[in-house]
């Protein structure tokens, strides 16, 4: 635990100093959701029908920046290695890591309620909740994604490699938190709002555990 | 193969070390011996393999076929143990360049749980010329600040076995010599120490022993001083 700390605090500290980024990548998600309301058109109920996936669509959309950016710092100068060889547990380097792009994808997603509300009209009074399944998504998000970003960071494609590679595996992530938003956002009448969030919670558990456990195979020579 | 010193201690040993990179064989075959507390040079033309020689050893990458032992430990099955005694100054810097020097070296200090402080920090970097742009970004340093910062790194680490892979490259005349006073200071100490260079008489005169890598193979080996530019070679693919 106290290796996740420190390797927590050293990409709090890297993602505090490339700020930058984390903001142009906000404004790419935003951008995101203001083209697919333009590919919706004026069609008020269709916006709001659709929000929730479009929220979804953006922030994955952006995480991919996110969590290909945060190891691009790792492999420039090799300073990855160079933690190996301290040595710094993997996997304490993992969840440090992956904890660091969980509160930063986290945040992302509720800096892009805010543009969700405005561009299609898509209240909820319910934001505890909203920013719980924000929260519990990012984490589907960001444990496999931190381990195909370290995967693809070493590959000369790994702008193309990394969707390719993550898409696929997080889609259940994406049902369940797109069904739980859309559920916060247009109303709950049949109850389900649980079931989607256990199944969330289930997916999160599989990778966080799975994910954890490969990433030294992956970073090791 | 590089005698043991007087004590009989070896620090490292390396039985039929291979290692390629696809079809190519960057090592292949290479079995030496270090004594505890000595320095060894190992020099060769570019591409012979040094700095692979010293990657395996520090267990940055695993050797394909063949056996080595840091103080004890094999660099396949220990690796961790190997990790915990052994620094190495690579060709990368492995700082983060985002961040200042005082951060990067912060980072390597909790990772080594070593109590830490500002003032004790920028005391390394004033050791390597650098507490003036401690403060700075490493991606506004030069390659040979970048070096000296790297240098700070293995003064923190304090380790008993360490490897300068070409420490000389990118430096300035007061680097040289900050180099040299490290090398000074380590034998003192009794560190052992692998460092890869180009500079024969520079390395002959600060290290006991050498060995020659030819194309990834060990062609010559003995006393340092007993090296001659003659005694490089050519170069060549190797086979195991």
């Amino acid at each position: 635990m106290k290796w996740i700390l420190v390797a927590l605090r050293k990409d709090l500290l890297l993602q505090w100093r490339t700020r930058a980024h984390v903001v142009a990548i906000l404004l790419f998600g935003a951008t995101a959701l203001l083209l697919f309301s333009f590919a919706v058109g004026p069609n008020s109920e269709a916006l709001l029908q659709f929000a929730a996936g479009f929220l979804w669509l953006g922030l994955m959309l952006s995480s991919t920046l996110a969590l290909a950016e945060s190891f691009q710092t790792e492999m420039e100068e090799r300073a990855l290695e160079g933690l190996l060889l301290l040595p710094a547990p993997a996997r304490a380097i993992y969840y440090g890591k992956a904890i660091g792009n969980w509160l930063q994808l986290t945040l992302l997603g509720v800096g892009l309620v805010p543009v969700m509300v405005v561009l299609y009209d898509a209240a909820t009074w319910r934001l505890p909740e909203l920013v719980g399944v924000l929260a519990l998504g990012a984490a589907g998000l960001s444990a496999p994604g931190t381990l195909y970003a370290a995967m693809t960071a070493q590959t000369r494609a790994r702008q193309t490699l990394l969707p390719l590679l993550l898409f696929p595996l997080v889609v259940p992530v994406l049902l369940s938190a797109v069904k739980a938003t859309s559920l916060l956002i247009l109303g709950d009448p049949m109850l389900q709002l649980r079931a989607w969030v256990g199944l969330l919670v289930a997916f999160d558990v599989i990778h966080w555990s799975l994910c954890g456990l490969l990433f030294e195979r992956v970073v090791e020579d | 193969m590089t005698t043991p010193s007087p004590s009989g201690d070896v620090a490292v040993e390396a039985h039929g070390l291979s290692r390629r990179y696809g079809r190519r064989w960057a090592l292949a075959d290479v079995s030496f011996q270090v004594g505890r507390g000595s320095i060894l040079m190992i020099t060769g033309r570019n591409g012979s393999g040094k700095s692979t020689l010293l990657r395996v050893l520090a267990t940055a990458i695993r050797p394909d076929h063949g056996q080595a032992r840091v103080l004890g430990h094999d660099v396949a099955a220990a690796r961790e143990e190997v990790r915990r005694c052994v620094s190495l100054l690579s060709h990368y810097s492995y700082n983060y360049e985002p961040l200042s020097a005082l951060d990067n070296l912060a980072i390597a200090a909790r990772f080594l749980g070593r109590a830490h402080s500002r003032e004790s920090l920028l005391g390394l970097l004033a050791e390597v010329a650098l507490a003036e742009r401690a403060d700075d970004p490493v991606s506004t340093y030069s390659a040979g600040m970048r070096k000296r910062l790297s240098l700070a790194r293995v003064l923190l680490q304090d380790a008993p076995l360490v490897m300068l892979d070409e420490p000389y490259a990118g430096l300035d005349p007061p680097g040289f010599r900050l180099v040299d006073g490290l090398l000074r200071r380590l034998a003192q100490r009794g560190s052992t120490v692998l460092m890869a260079t180009h500079l024969l008489e520079h390395g002959a005169s600060l290290c006991d022993q050498g060995i020659v890598l030819e194309g990834g193979r060990l062609t010559w080996s003995g006393p340092a001083a007993a090296l001659r530019p003659s005694d490089l070679g050519g170069s060549g693919a190797a086979t195991p």
